[in-house]
């Protein structure tokens, strides 16, 4: 034996006093998480907070103040504003969703299936709309599609004003890159022998794609359709900059929530009801839904299958995401690069004038995302877990991962306020910044806990038997087996959580009024038809845009490289 | 016409040559069979006739057409895939008819065609199910009934037992033969069984590391295997090292260890070179008690294993060379372990190759 080579006692003796304490504390859980009463209390406990705090405040907001709603029904002219605005919601989102479902599928295509190197820098830009906050984004495609130096400066007046088709362009811009995040993921997993199958028994690539592809990744396209339509029926912030005088149902709770309580009980009650429902339709019917694969248009196919087809398909893809996608979305860049070289920067970094609330808003910003981030990563994983492995038999795990889902499809406008009343009803001295993080927790919950529960299922149960008859304990089991299989995930679940808290604006607007959050403060900023407001130049939102950006940038890139590498296997 | 041919393929995976300037026929309406272990290339070249991965260089035919720059669902080929690759979404019956429908044959032609290729795989109940329901000599019998329906003069298989219990394996082997047979179809099988490849191929090719080493019928590549590889990866040989002593006539005389001598005809070696001697376990004589003999050594019993049909004894050469030797279980007298016994190598069937440079070890391996 090597005399250097300490022995297996030394070595365990070592062990025994380095880790002693932490090794004691460790042993003492696991063994308490062996007992029945305490393994299926943790996870109780995490469902239960996730009714506490997440899934009933906003229902028991909305059902406590029911008979405010009479308000409306003796006001015909607020009714049917209502209506309309709600409608308005839900045409723009079903039309968005169902335009990037078909405008995503060939970019996704592109990248999961061609091997080139310009595909790896293509497959990076097209995060570049996802990373960027909405109102940053918004800001950025007013410019590009309405201001004098943007498109427009190719015509004589503005090409596109603020109103509907600049709503759906905004809601297109940031929804699209989702949508190809979740079908390059998809495509990525699938197995492509079906499609090899497909073709040696005479299929031309196009009907291989269509009757065998997409109908066997049919619930990744329905889940990416879901994400699209929740993220559209949402977002407030940066639909406000564009909106001009055209209203849709988050525009509409934001207008009235302070002067007609009843008519925002009904408006978030109808958006958060239909929401629910178009969800549930989706999700039990969308697997049901024929694809057309019963057909074939066997010479139709052939021609749109091959080589010329193919290319002005990736030519025409392409260009809709460079001009339409990519472009707007960094050309707040233009002014933002403008004020660096104008006292503006100087003005900023000082932090006088307008600025002070941008910093303090920022501030506010990282705080509310990372407090809601790091709770929502305690509270979730119990349920994640639970979803995942069906501890409690099928129907009420099944139930759970429905639940579950339902704070992502409701627009987060009318969650915030019911969210408000209730708590506001219920604890009258709660602080805005409790009721804030809370917000931020249940419209971010979702995220996490839909990567965490799907990485989970990923990893054999077999894995985590095998442990078990090694000798490990359930809570030995989740430390050393679950958590180091899934913390890639775990860690991109946090920074999705993360990246939409900063985002968000219809619940922070919705919940506090005095807490401002740099995205709110933004929006102030941009002057809008019929709002007076603190006048801000166009370089200075253009630079707190850039700055806001900047920041996410960096935050995204530092957690990258923390967690380079690790927990892919 | 449907052979095919292949003519110097090569095909690479970043540094990885899967495929080694390969060239190869297959003639019309035979069953041929691509053997090798894992790793040597046999999947990627038929592949590569399927059209679903592209040769760097080289070119392939079916027929008499040059199909490198035709796809797949052009080149009138079956394929059966490993996995089967049954379209989950699709019951049995549908996946059956796939290849009618999507070549816009009318549905009442797919459903004719759809009957006959059932009736030829023997299963006609549970067509509503989906393949995730099925056993998996069903799913086996459904992707050959589907690969069949696509009405393919070649039919290209890959590994298609391989995901079989041994008894269905055995009973499916046969009928995948009877009704390539039957269809007059040229068939390409992939296996890394040699005992399936010798079972039911007209021809075999045998493949390591890209490159083919021998071709030929089973019974050619067992008597007559031309290198070391093949004479271990074909049935089972001894494998023994020697010089060459002397060469007389057609007679080669190899001193063994120890100073032991056997005599063999042919072989392609000269005098004083190193060689390995192959010899099949079945082809050794094997007696009671220790006699001087030509070609013999004596030596002892070390281990008897009874085999059902066989029985095969583990001997201790006096040269201490091992050796086994099998003879039918059912015939002659059994001889027990430590039992001194004479072994004699014949001359006809003992086959000598020079010894490897690479070693012997590294000559025999299928890594």
């Amino acid at each position: 034996m090597n005399q250097d080579e300490p022995t297996a006692a030394a070595l365990r003796w070592e062990m025994d006093t380095k880790h002693s304490l932490r090794q004691r504390i460790a042993e003492a859980l696991d063994r308490l998480s062996s007992k029945k009463k305490v393994n299926h209390g943790v996870y109780l406990a995490g469902v239960a907070v996730f009714f506490a705090l997440i899934l009933l405040p906003p229902i028991l907001g909305i059902l406590i103040n029911w008979n405010l709603m009479q308000q409306v029904f003796v006001a015909p002219d607020l009714m049917s504003q209502a209506l309309a605005a709600i409608q308005n919601s839900f045409i723009i989102a079903l039309f968005v969703s169902a335009i990037d479902i078909v405008t995503a599928i060939p970019l996704a295509w592109l990248i999961a299936r061609k091997r080139a190197r310009w595909i790896n820098i293509l497959d990076t830009l097209s995060d570049i709309p996802f990373i960027v906050p909405t109102v940053a984004l918004g800001y950025s495609l007013l410019l590009f599609w309405n201001g004098v130096e943007g498109i427009s400066a190719l015509f004589s007046g503005p090409l596109v004003s603020p109103g509907w088709v600049l709503i759906i362009l905004l809601h297109f811009t940031f929804s699209y890159p989702v949508v190809v995040r979740v079908v390059v993921g998809a495509l990525l997993d699938y197995k492509r022998e079906y499609e090899n199958a497909a073709r040696t028994l005479g299929a031309p690539p196009l009907t291989a794609a269509r009757t065998v592809t997409f109908p066997i990744i049919k619930t990744s396209l329905i889940a990416a359709f879901i994400l699209a339509f929740s993220r559209s029926l949402s977002e407030t912030g940066a639909t406000q900059m564009v909106a001009g005088l055209f209203e849709n149902g988050s525009l509409f709770i934001l207008r009235i929530q302070n002067t007609y309580v009843g008519a925002t009980v009904f408006a978030s009650s109808v958006l958060i009801a239909v929401a629910v429902l178009i969800f549930v339709i989706v999700r039990f019917l969308g697997p049901k839904l024929k694809l057309p694969v019963d057909r074939t248009w066997p010479s139709f196919d052939r021609k749109l299958s091959y080589v010329t087809a193919e290319r002005s398909r990736n030519s025409v893809t392409l260009v809709i995401f460079f001009a339409i996608v990519l472009l707007p979305s960094l050309f707040v860049a233009l002014p933002a690069f403008e004020s660096v070289v104008t006292p503006t920067l100087g003005q900023a970094l000082s932090g006088t004038g307008i600025w002070t609330e941008y910093w303090q808003g920022l501030i506010l910003s990282y705080v509310v995302a990372t407090v809601a981030t790091i709770l929502n990563v305690v509270i979730g994983l119990p349920t994640a877990i639970l979803v995942a492995r069906r501890k409690f038999g099928k129907l009420p795990s099944g139930i759970l991962d429905l639940l579950v889902n339902i704070p992502l499809v409701v627009p987060s406008v009318a969650l915030g306020f019911s969210l408000r009343i209730f708590w506001k009803q219920t604890f009258t001295f709660i602080p805005d910044l409790l009721l804030l993080v809370f917000a931020h927790m249940a419209i971010t919950y979702p995220y996490f806990v839909r990567s965490m529960s799907a990485a989970v299922e990923r990893i054999g149960m077999d894995l985590e038997e095998a442990s078990r008859t090694l000798g490990a304990k359930p809570l030995g089991t989740f430390r050393t087996i679950i958590v180091p299989l899934t913390k890639y995930s775990i860690f991109s679940g946090a920074i999705l959580m993360f990246t939409r808290s900063v985002s968000e604006t219809g619940a922070t607007t919705a919940v506090a009024t005095q807490l401002r959050t740099a995205p709110v403060v933004l929006v102030d900023w941009v002057p809008r038809l019929g709002v007076q407001k603190i006048p801000a130049t166009p370089l200075e939102i253009g630079l707190g845009c850039g700055l806001l950006i900047l920041l996410s940038f960096i935050i995204l890139l530092a957690l990258r490289i923390i967690v380079r590498g690790k927990g892919r296997y | 016409m449907p052979d095919v041919r292949i003519v110097n393929v090569t095909k690479r995976f970043g540094r990885l040559v899967a495929v080694d300037n390969v060239s190869l026929e297959v003639k019309d309406k035979e069953y041929f069979a691509l053997l090798g272990p894992s790793g040597c290339g046999k999947t990627t070249l038929l592949r590569l006739i399927a059209g679903l991965i592209q040769p760097d260089s080289g070119e392939i035919f079916i027929g008499d057409r040059l199909v490198n720059n035709v796809p797949p669902e052009d080149r009138d080929i079956g394929f059966v895939f490993q996995t089967f690759a049954l379209f989950p979404h699709m019951n049995a019956w549908n996946n059956v008819i796939y290849g009618p429908r999507v070549k816009g044959f009318d549905m009442t032609k797919a459903e004719t065609i759809g009957h006959e290729v059932l009736e030829m795989v023997r299963l006609h109940e549970r067509l509503d199910a989906l393949p995730s329901e099925l056993s998996g000599g069903m799913m086996q019998r459904i992707a050959v009934a589907r690969a069949l329906a696509a009405g393919a003069k070649t039919l290209l298989l890959d590994e298609p037992l391989g995901q079989l219990d041994a008894k269905v394996r055995n009973e499916l082997r046969y009928e995948i033969r009877r009704m390539s047979k039957d269809l007059s179809l040229t068939a390409v099988h992939v296996t890394h069984d040699q005992s399936e490849a010798m079972a039911i191929c007209d021809r075999i090719a045998v493949m390591k590391k890209g490159r083919i080493i021998q071709v030929g019928t089973p019974a050619e590549l067992y008597m007559n295997p031309q290198s070391i590889f093949v004479a271990h990866f074909i049935g089972e040989s001894n494998f023994l090292e020697g010089y060459v002593a002397d060469i007389r006539d057609k007679e080669v005389d190899i001193e063994l260890r120890r100073g032991k001598h056997v005599s063999i005809v042919n072989g392609n070696v000269s005098a004083g070179q190193k060689v390995v001697l192959a010899v099949r376990p079945e082809m050794l004589a094997v007696e009671k008690g220790m006699k001087k003999r030509k070609n013999s050594v004596s030596g002892t019993i070390e281990r008897v294993t009874f085999e059902g049909t066989n029985i095969r004894y583990e001997v201790r050469m006096e040269n201490e060379d091992e050796i086994v030797i099998v003879k039918p279980s059912m015939i002659g007298e059994w001889l027990a372990v430590g039992e001194k016994t004479t072994v004699t190598f014949p001359v006809e069937k003992t086959h000598v190759f020079r010894y490897p440079d690479e070693g012997l070890k590294e000559a025999i391996s299928v890594e």
